[in-house]
């Protein structure tokens, strides 16, 4: 037996390097971030400002204007995602793991995975290669167009990321013990009623999870729009998310001067937007979602 | 594998379920292929010249049309050896170190139990969640103040800082599953500390191949970080490095599309090798 007081100078000893540099170069520049947004940094010095940086944002009509347009993109960018990958991740995981597939599911899953490895600046230009007017494969130009730039980007991105859910739910179904599908099967179950009545109850908690962890990716999103449209995505903003106004926000571009407390600003009310809905599903769905025990 | 397996004689026996086989198949072929031609369009046609690729994207490269002339383009002009190496050591040094200290910590955490562990293991897990680009402001100042913006140790050290989280509650459930037997063992022979956690390694291995695959993807694939705080020419990875490229060769196909090939090829073919254990971290590690 170790004595408790060698457990503590234990712990700290091999604890502290991983400690020093997450709380270094994750908690402590987000929490800083926020910390900062209370600031005016303008003249050099710091003076404290309150909630100044955030009534500029929210009534500054440029802005303001661009932030909501970001927020609304951002909330269509991410129902894409909701409404379009997961249901097809899901419907893939349940063919794989359907009990018909034998070696072949290996060679499925690593084919199906392969877009998810390629980094967003590949597929983003893949993309746009292959739906590009000149080779007449799309007529319309599909990122020219205000109404359609949006939704093209964004089902770029789920073909992208489809291996991601897909995997998760694969695993999560995995899981489910023979004996169970076996009794509902011996009862007369169908394959449909089988997913729906007994295998979709039991991963339930997954597929909340991977609705959070969606939520929270597509609200971090800026690398396939960047890579596609630059950090003032057009046609006229049309496909600006939260990300890429963030980005323009500290950095500035064409239109726009760089201001790091705006920067800090804005990404103070993108972490609001995410804690608060992360919390809200943590505490209301998520404790509803019964967990089996298997 | 655990993958479910009917007895073998009841595959013959009906045609119902043949037919679902088939159908089953074709289905998963089909969504395959989506998933895979539009890389190998892109993959082919990097193959042949500008008028083999205007004249029909989708036919194969002929003795006509066959070139590689937007590789020898690709290396003439871009940076794709230094953004390669750069890419190299960024990933590389990001795997090693958050091996090691995600390794160091997460043997504490299950083996020195404290009442503090348990709030500390929670601290390090809710990172899997943060939204680390968001403390970006922060981080450049910091960067700057310290005069390391704008080199590869600055992507190393938030890399790190990002997939630690999820290394250590991947290396963690490893750990549980070490038998107390073996550590005791190892203490009552007089080993140290240090020494006891180096006999338990080996039988972590997997573990630490999962967080290295995992680990692996992100860090290579990431474009935020390397924009804002590596973008000088020296510095640029092989995400930004094609970004940047495609950006100023917009009209030189055959080297656009090299330039699409060779900054998709490793990742391809390092999936390919380590896909099982990347899909046993990946829900492992997100799984808690």
């Amino acid at each position: 037996m170790i004595r408790t007081g060698t457990r503590y100078r234990m712990l700290a000893l091999f604890v502290a390097p991983a400690l020093v540099v997450y709380v270094a170069f994750a908690v402590y520049p987000l929490l800083s971030s926020v910390g900062m947004s209370f600031f005016d940094s303008g003249g050099g010095e710091s003076t404290f400002v309150g909630f100044g940086n955030y009534v500029e944002l929210f009534t500054n009509p440029t802005t303001s204007e661009r932030f909501w347009n970001a927020l609304v993109n951002n909330v269509e960018f991410f129902l894409i995602h909701l409404l379009v990958e997961l249901p097809i991740g899901l419907l893939i995981a349940a063919l794989l793991t359907s009990g018909r597939l034998r070696r072949s599911v290996g060679v499925y899953r690593t084919l199906l995975f392969i877009p998810a490895t390629l980094s967003v600046v590949i597929v983003g230009f893949l993309w746009r290669l292959i739906i590009n007017p000149l080779w007449g494969i799309v007529e319309f130009p599909l990122l020219g167009n205000e109404a359609t730039a949006l939704p093209t980007i964004s089902l770029m991105s789920v073909w992208q990321y489809l291996g991601i859910p897909m995997v998760f739910l694969y695993t999560a179904l995995l899981a489910i013990p023979d004996d169970v599908v076996e009794a509902s099967r011996i009862d007369g179950a169908g394959a449909w009623t089988i997913f729906w009545r007994i295998k979709f109850p039991l991963i339930a908690p997954q597929f909340g999870l991977i609705t959070i962890l969606t939520y929270i990716w597509t609200f971090n999103g800026f690398d396939i729009v960047y890579a596609l449209n630059g950090s003032a995505p057009g046609p006229n903003y049309s496909t600006d998310i939260l990300g890429t106004f963030f980005y323009r926000s500290f950095f500035g571009s064409s239109g726009q001067v760089a201001d790091l407390d705006l920067g800090a600003t804005v990404a103070s009310v993108i972490f609001a937007i995410i804690l608060v809905t992360t919390a809200a599903y943590f505490w209301v769905l998520q404790r509803r979602l019964k967990t089996y025990e298997l | 594998m655990t993958t479910v397996t009917p007895p073998r004689q009841r595959r013959r026996v009906r045609p119902a379920d043949r037919a679902a086989n088939v159908g089953l198949h074709a289905a998963l072929i089909a969504l395959s292929l989506g998933a895979v031609v539009p890389v190998l369009i892109v993959v082919m046609n990097s193959f042949k010249t500008t008028q083999g690729i205007f004249g029909s994207f989708l036919a194969p490269p002929d003795a006509e049309t066959f070139s590689v002339q937007g590789y020898l383009n690709v290396f003439s002009r871009g940076n794709f050896l230094l953004n390669y190496q750069n890419s190299l050591i960024v990933t590389i040094l990001t795997i090693v170190l958050t091996i090691v200290l995600g390794t160091l910590a997460a043997w504490a955490l299950v083996e020195y139990r404290v009442p503090i562990a348990p709030a500390l293991a929670g601290f390090f897990v809710i990172g899997i969640m943060l939204p680390i680009r968001l403390g970006t402001v922060p981080l450049l100042k910091t960067m700057t103040a310290w005069g390391i913006v704008d080199t590869l140790g600055a992507l190393v050290l938030v890399y790190t800082a990002m997939q630690l989280p999820l290394a250590i509650a991947l290396m963690t459930t490893y750990f549980r599953a070490v038998p107390a037997e073996l550590k005791e063992a190892a203490r009552i022979d007089g080993a140290g500390e240090w020494r006891t956690l180096w006999i338990t390694l080996p039988i972590v291995r997997v573990g630490i191949a999962a967080v290295a695959s995992i680990t692996m993807l992100p860090v290579w694939n990431d474009l935020w970080f390397p924009l804002i705080l590596a973008p000088g020419k020296g510095n640029q990875t092989v995400t930004l490095g094609v970004q940047q490229f495609v950006g100023q060769f917009q009209s030189d196909y055959p080297a656009l599309l090299a330039a699409l090939t060779l900054g998709a090829i490793p990742l391809v073919v390092l999936f390919a090798v380590f896909s099982k254990q990347y899909i046993a971290g990946l829900s492992k590690g997100y799984g808690k």
